[in-house]
């Protein structure tokens, strides 16, 4: 509790001693009629007065400034009117109800503060990943500064066990980095000398120094911190809606109230004080409190709960259009597949060994560094005998002829094979074929190709299973390989050979037909370097892989800081759950208040019902928003 | 100039919005944000009159909500 609610508290606790005092006196024995009303009304006066006395006086100021139709003014005149009853001297008098409103109106204020406090705590902490020293070395000493002070080129230490405070580059030492709080990911990466750091991660096992490379305020993670705190800023759809409807609400409310008190005892000839009473409930009811703060509070910890797991949502906004993603588009190399190329295959004639194979195409291309070249060599066990190899010829875009051991070697595509007249074997697997050949002798062909992350099979799934009706990938790729990875991750449409403008036609043509239904929204998930006009194109672009890339925390939406396409899902069931919260909460305040509103008019309702509809309603939409905070994967 | 000060004591969030639109009302203010949930006040205004706006500001956040202040 913070200075002021435990001032609060103690003021509310003393009224509410005196309250309770008030209601055993027995007063009317000892004063005679007509005068023990004004006696019962001085000693309901002394609680309500200590426990509301800020609220008179806010309303007070208010209405100096102009402002009326706020809740303090609201409150005010609707306990005072209960006490003015005392006019009517036959009406049955709600002194105590009065006082006992401002009572717990007061309760409900300062348990709302507190509750607004503990979420704003409980998220900032987890939150609090930005370190507050680092360690310099001054005169052979080690000294603790604050990372603000720490200028680029600098070299800092990170201890085992200490955060990093900025990012750099390091230039002593080895050690593991536990990146959880930046990727939601338990797995610790290995780094050594020479490697990029981000800050925000734990120094694991080794002593590092480093030398800083961003000062602190450009920091891998101040910027994730600013993202997140700033997110709620870009409002969504739904809040907006309730900002504007408060600003209405009130009004109407209060001028309900004013007709209710007025007419019916006016024109009907009803009794006064009745409806005035009744008018005096729906003024309790009619701040919209419970709206205003627990929407933007649902979004912001939604937001929180997501960046925890490595999802940076960038604003309320995006949040609600994931939860209404029907088509998902994918980029292929780098999103669904590692962008790495790997041999899947090595199939030698008879005769020949696979062995043999991988030695004789290692050795070819030993000095190349093509991405084909150095796949063969990391699948080659062996090595390579730099002496052995003689004559060595690149034919541009279709393979090498060198002479190794003696024996003339080819390997490459099927151009060349022809072009060296050897009789092959075509083989039509999806990827990149090199055909291997010795002494003008085929031996067999080796099969590359990118390979599928191991989560996107599952990944995909999940995403259906989220409710994502329509899943096309777009490739710049080849079609049988496009063909092949749609078939294995049972996409329901691919589209090859795109050129980067292509991308951007066939992303436009997709995003017409899904919003063909007014209420779906299309997001396209990409590494986020190459993609970014496709990125800012669709409704909600999704950038991968994001840890330390600037420039694709800058083009994205939402971003995955690991490059995992299975947190694709997750952070779909995440918005959909925030979404569903927030809906919760808009149909519960709102119907809990025309509810009390009605009965109030009927005469049903109590100030105790009023009470409840404000701040007690209030109470629990906080409540429920503080769920979206703590939503799993496993929901 | 652009800056961001801390406000504690923050209550009300149907107040905040409102102190929000008045502080962008005033003359010189380019932009005014104010957090509710992070109970930041983001201001930019022309240079010269940034101090004097920033006086105005606090009169208004304490319009609205008396114990609230922003931090220098």
């Amino acid at each position: 509790m913070t200075k002021k609610q435990k001032k609060w508290l103690v003021r509310i606790i003393v009224a509410g001693v005196l309250y309770v005092m008030a209601l055993f006196i027995p007063l009317s024995s000892f004063i005679k009629e007509p005068y023990n009303v004004y006696a019962t009304l001085t000693v309901f006066l002394i609680p309500y007065l200590i426990a509301g006395y800020d609220v008179l006086l806010k309303a007070a100021k208010n209405i100096r400034h102009g402002k009326i139709f706020d809740e303090n003014f609201l409150m005010s005149i609707a306990t005072l009117g209960a006490f003015a009853l005392v006019l009517f001297p036959h009406a049955e008098q709600h002194f105590s109800e009065s006082a006992a409103v401002m009572l717990f109106y007061q309760i409900g204020e300062l348990f709302q503060s507190y509750a607004v406090g503990k979420s704003r705590n409980s998220i900032t902490e987890m939150m609090d990943i930005a370190p507050d020293f680092a360690n310099k070395e001054i005169d052979g000493a080690l000294v603790q500064l604050d990372p603000e002070s720490i200028a680029i080129g600098d070299e800092i230490i990170i201890k085992p066990g200490e955060r990093i405070p900025l990012d750099g580059v390091v230039v002593e030492g080895a050690s593991q980095l536990e990146t959880s709080a930046l990727t939601g990911e338990s797995m610790p990466r290995e780094i050594q000398t020479g490697d990029d750091v981000i800050s925000g991660c734990v120094n694991m096992t080794g002593r590092l120094k480093v030398r800083v490379t961003k000062v602190s305020s450009e920091s891998t993670v101040s910027r994730i911190l600013e993202l997140v705190e700033n997110a709620t800023d870009k409002k969504a759809r739904t809040e907006t809606f309730i900002t504007r409807f408060a600003r209405y609400y009130t009004p109407i409310v209060v001028a309900i109230a004013v007709l209710l008190a007025i007419c019916p005892p006016l024109f009907a000839g009803l009794d006064f004080s009745d409806w005035i009473e009744r008018g005096l409930i729906f003024l309790v009811v009619s701040c919209p409190c419970a709206l205003v703060i627990s929407i933007p509070l649902s979004f912001f910890s939604g937001i929180g709960g997501a960046s925890r797991k490595g999802i940076l949502i960038k604003g309320s906004n995006y949040l609600e259009t994931l939860a209404s993603v029907a088509t998902m588009v994918f980029d292929k190399t780098g999103t669904l597949t590692t962008g790495t190329f790997q041999v899947i295959s090595v199939d030698p004639e008879p005769g020949a060994t696979q062995e043999e194979i991988l030695s004789i195409a290692a050795h070819a291309e030993a000095y190349s560094d093509h991405p084909i070249a150095t796949s063969i060599k990391e699948a080659f066990s062996g090595t390579i005998d730099q002496s052995s190899i003689k004559d060595e010829t690149e034919e541009s875009g279709h393979g090498i002829r060198a002479n190794i051991d003696g024996s003339e070697v080819c390997i490459g595509n099927a151009k060349l094979m022809d072009e060296c007249h050897i009789e092959y074997c075509e083989c039509k697997d999806p990827g990149t074929v090199i055909y291997v050949a010795k002494d003008a002798q085929y031996l067999g062909h080796i099969v590359i190709a990118d390979t599928l992350k191991p989560d996107s099979k599952q990944a995909i799934k999940d995403i259906k299973r989220a409710g994502v009706k329509r899943c096309v990938m777009l490739t710049g790729d080849r079609l049988n390989v496009a063909e092949n990875v749609a078939k294995i991750l049972s996409l329901d449409e691919y589209h090859s050979q795109l050129l980067p403008a292509d991308k951007v036609s066939e992303l436009e043509r997709l995003l017409d037909e899904t919003h063909a239904n007014k209420k779906d929204s299309l997001a396209f998930v990409g590494d986020g370097i190459n993609d970014a006009p496709v990125l800012t194109r669709a409704d909600i672009g999704i950038a991968m892989g994001a840890l330390g890339s600037d420039a694709a925390i800058e083009a994205a939406d939402i971003v995955l800081m690991n490059d995992k396409p299975s947190k694709i899902a997750s952070a779909i069931l995440l918005s959909r759950k925030t979404m569903h919260i927030v809906y919760e909460n808009i149909t519960f305040a709102l119907s809990a208040k025309i509810i009390v509103l009605l009965l109030a008019a009927v005469g049903i309702a109590t100030m105790w019902f009023a009470v409840f509809a404000d701040v007690g309603v209030a109470i629990l939409a906080i409540l429920n928003a503080m769920r979206a905070f703590r939503i799993s994967e496993q929901d | 100039m652009r800056k961001v000060f801390k406000i504690i004591d923050l209550d009300c969030a149907d107040c905040v919005s409102k102190m929000e639109s008045d502080i962008n009302k005033l003359t010189g203010v380019i932009s005014a944000r104010i957090n509710f949930l992070t109970q930041k006040l983001t201001l930019e205004t022309e240079d010269s009159a940034f101090d004097d706006i920033l006086m105005q500001a606090q009169k208004i956040v304490t319009i609205y909500e008396p114990d609230a202040s922003i931090l220098v």
